[in-house]
């Protein structure tokens, strides 16, 4: 009697942790198309755009029509979002061709693209010299802004660069020296290594002087933790800022898709696909490379959050 | 005697179906028992093996009593993890400062005082404890403990050492409080009866008698307190803070444990910060198992005894 009792309870707590997920996920969604478009009509030209790519697709049997097989791609837990839009978007086109995604950082991403390990690499900055001249080829997908965020509570809401530096470096410890309230200023950063990380140090130029107060290893860490402590600034990417935190203006420019896209936002960084020189993609991962880049791929990156760079 | 013979008749009638089963079923189990060792020979060689050169290139003194870690530095990148050991170290002792005492009076109140139905409550709760994921706490940790702190001193931010101390202490005291309850019920009652006996109430005979007399099974609760706090890395990897400050009861800090887990994943291959971070990953075996040597002494003695 006991045990059917516990069995019963257990279904139903799954069945209503179920429910719930299916929930949140569903608003979600409804929240980032509301606030990636800003007019309802481009949603529009995603579903007729995307129509058309496939009519495409399937009038081309040089291409191979349906190709199938499977795309492993690795890296940057910043385009985890951007990832799982276009595999979504290229699964229509491509209904045969499993597209892997595995988040383990921008380095391990590019790290397996050059030795082989993966498909495709994913980073969220730009290659070094080294990696570049050791083979590695960056296939600019996207461009990202990182937002500087604090406190809704927090009453700054425009800093320079100069001034974001100097916070960052601890050189500037009190809000109250920005046109705050009076009080100290925690420093909130990712761990090092980080993609974000080293984006945000290289266009502020802060690289390696940073005083962070906290170092946090991921995204929603560093969003949960600024929502939730008043003093708090931090960076993060520009599709995970929601409401909980306020991203402030940098320059006197509002940090959002177009002022990333035309250029006038500063801190932005570029998302990239990474393939190694000489060495020969599959047929498929190939096709998911051409549609990452093509202009058809450009609205579902947007709906991600980030802004599409072809 | 009849008894003893049958067997060894049925024995002498099928020796080839006993031998058939009883032999491979032999292989079997020495196998099973060859394949701890075998994971634990793997992973000691494994850490020696990359954790060594990193310690070579840096240099053991440098490595372990350097006081600057700045991994990702590209001029000047420096590989001290003495912030690290002293946090880790500090740390635990603070959590054991705070877990212990709570944890030994609970166990005393569990086996000696408290009514059998109350004892049951409370060791469910101890049970349940026990049983909760670390991530949970340090996910608590992080939205009520480190708010208080930082509000209740006025800090900038309430992620510090303080803040892992006291999620540490709280999650070391399922083991401290089952461990050294078995070891005080485990005291025969004619040592309790005797004190009683000569006058002592009985406070005084289950704080000067009971315990001595558990005292290395209490050692050992200790001991395996300590143990817990030094590898758990998930619960404060999410209240400590994560700057590779030197300890400071307020300032955010790195243990040895999330050391690893916060850069192991954006290290690339090969590079001497990974190399680093195994070298890391040996130093904290090493401390475990150094850990480990004085749980077993202690254990060794209450068999003794």
């Amino acid at each position: 009697m006991k045990k059917k009792l516990s069995v019963l309870l257990a279904c139903l707590l799954v069945f209503t942790l179920a429910l719930a997920g299916c929930q949140d996920t569903a608003s979600d969604e409804g929240t980032t198309n509301e606030g990636t478009t800003n007019e309802g009509t481009t949603n529009e030209n995603t579903n007729s755009e995307n129509t058309s790519n496939e009519n495409n697709e399937t009038n081309e049997p040089e291409e191979g029509g349906a190709l199938s097989g499977t795309v492993n791609t690795d890296g940057s837990t910043s385009m985890a979002d951007v990832m799982a839009a276009l595999t979504e978007a290229f699964k229509e086109i491509q209904p045969d061709i499993t597209v892997n995604y595995n988040g383990s950082g921008s380095g391990a991403g590019i790290e397996g693209a050059m030795s082989g390990t993966c498909d495709i690499g994913l980073s969220s900055r730009e290659l070094s010299e080294e990696e570049t001249g050791a083979g590695a080829v960056a296939n600019v997908v996207a461009k990202d802004g990182v937002a500087i965020v604090v406190n809704p509570e927090n009453g700054v809401s425009d800093l320079t660069v100069e001034q974001i530096a100097s916070i960052f470096k601890g050189e500037v410890t009190n809000w109250s020296e920005l046109g705050g309230s009076d009080a100290p200023i925690a420093v909130f950063g990712r761990e090092a290594g980080s993609g974000t990380r080293s984006a945000f140090e290289e266009i502020v130029g802060v690289e390696d002087a940073c005083a962070y107060t906290n170092e946090y290893s991921s995204t929603g860490d560093i969003i949960g933790n600024v929502a939730s402590n008043p003093n708090a600034i931090g960076y993060a990417s520009l599709s995970a800022v929601d409401d909980t935190v306020k991203a402030v203006m940098v320059n006197g420019v509002e940090c959002n898709e177009d002022t990333v896209r035309d250029g006038s936002y500063e801190i932005q960084r570029p998302f990239v696909m990474v393939t190694m020189e000489g060495t020969e993609l599959s047929d498929a991962a190939q096709a998911f490379l051409e549609y990452a880049m093509s202009p058809e791929a450009a609205d579902i990156i947007a709906s991600a959050g980030v802004v599409a760079a072809n | 005697m009849n008894e003893s013979a049958t067997p060894v008749q049925e024995g002498g009638k099928k020796p080839r179906s006993r031998n058939l089963l009883e032999r491979p079923m032999q292989a079997v189990f020495t196998v099973c028992g060859f394949i701890a060792i075998a994971f634990v020979l793997l992973i000691t060689v494994y850490l020696i093996i990359s954790g060594l050169p990193a310690i070579r290139e840096i240099g053991l003194w440098d490595f372990l009593f350097g006081t600057r870690w700045a991994s990702t530095h590209k001029t000047d990148p420096a590989y001290g993890i003495l912030p690290f050991i002293l946090t880790s170290i500090y740390g635990t002792a603070g959590a054991i400062l705070i877990g212990v005492p709570i944890g030994f009076f609970t166990a005393v109140y569990l086996a000696k005082v408290a009514p059998p139905r109350v004892a049951g409550v409370i060791r469910t709760a101890v049970d349940l404890l026990a049983g909760i994921p670390s991530v949970v706490y340090g996910l608590v940790g992080m939205m009520v403990l480190v708010p208080a702190i930082r509000e209740t001193f006025d800090l900038a931010a309430g992620d510090s050492l303080l803040a892992a101390i006291i999620v540490l202490a709280v999650m070391i005291l399922p083991s401290i409080i089952s461990v050294s309850e078995t070891a005080l019920l485990a005291v025969p009652r004619e040592y309790e009866e005797a004190s009683l006996a000569l006058g002592a109430t009985e406070l005084e005979t289950y704080f000067r008698v009971s315990a001595p007399a558990a005292k290395s099974g209490i050692a050992a609760a200790v001991v395996l307190g300590v143990g817990r706090a030094i590898g758990e890395a998930m619960a404060i990897l999410m209240v400590a803070g994560n700057v590779a400050n030197m300890p400071s009861l307020f300032s955010s800090v790195r243990f040895l444990t999330t050391a690893i887990a916060s850069e192991m994943s954006y290290a690339s291959v090969g590079s001497l910060q990974r190399n680093a971070l195994y070298s890391i990953g040996l130093v904290l075996f090493l401390f475990i198992m150094c850990i480990n040597v004085v749980l077993n002494l202690f254990l060794k003695r209450d068999k003794e005894k």
